[in-house]
């Protein structure tokens, strides 16, 4: 797990997972799309407290080991302000064969989005911004938690 | 009896509280107090249950016990990826 504040290379990542025993890698781009909530997205600034965050994302990766029989599996974060089509966070898991590699990368996606202290805040074509915390994110990883109200995205507006 | 502690606060709450750390003496049994007493620092109206709390750079809970001394980090609903 890996906390940076340069952009994320996916090739360049997916290369340092190669090994002879891999029949499968499977890996997850999480990218900065121009809108949420109806609302037109021009940046998004990523505030991360890494010590935690590098923590908790081993202790993640460390339960997917667990979980699943994996080869490789590494996870790395961007933190700052980040434009329109970045590549925000990448997944990547190595495995004999796909179904694990799959489950993996998917278990790792959605504790990262919901374990690790990261703050997303983002910034509208209207000249405002808030930051966003994502209840669609807690509800894949733990599917029996049901949220209640239509919006499944919830934004503390801040006042400046 | 108060606790002395050092509270550390994140990104909305920061903003809200206008610093990233404070001490203060309050009398708190647990992080769940803590949060509860500083209400009109962090500005948070979110329950304890969408927030997570640290203590001296552990993840812990609510119910987790304040020991005078200790640095409390109060996090925000998280959102990443």
């Amino acid at each position: 797990m890996r906390i940076s504040n340069s952009a994320i290379e996916p090739d360049r990542l997916r290369q340092l997972l190669t090994g002879d025993a891999a029949g499968a890698c499977v890996a997850f781009e999480g990218w900065i799309r121009n809108e949420n909530e109806g609302q037109e997205v021009l940046r998004l600034e990523y505030e991360i407290y890494e010590p935690l965050a590098v923590k908790e994302g081993e202790k993640i990766i460390g339960e997917a080991r667990a979980k699943y029989p994996i080869l490789q599996a590494d996870c790395v974060h961007r933190e700052g302000l980040l434009e329109i089509g970045e590549c925000a966070v990448w997944v990547g898991v190595t495995s004999a064969h796909r179904d694990e590699a799959f489950a993996a990368c998917r278990f790792i996606i959605d504790e990262v989005k919901v374990r690790l202290p990261i703050w997303k805040k983002e910034y509208y074509v209207n000249g405002d911004s808030g930051w966003v915390n994502c209840e669609r994110c807690a509800m894949h990883a733990q599917p029996e938690r049901k949220v209640a109200g239509d919006s499944n995205v919830r934004k503390q507006r801040v006042v400046s | 009896m108060n606790k002395n502690i050092t509270v550390r606060y994140f990104a909305g709450f920061r903003e809200h509280a206008g610093v990233g750390e404070e001490a203060v003496s309050l009398s708190a049994a647990t992080a769940g107090d803590v949060y509860e007493l500083l209400k009109h620092r962090h500005g948070s109206q979110e329950p304890l249950g969408h927030c997570k709390v640290a203590i001296n750079d552990e993840m812990a809970d609510w119910n987790t016990p304040i020991n005078d001394g200790d640095t409390v980090l109060l996090f925000p609903p998280v959102a990443g990826g």
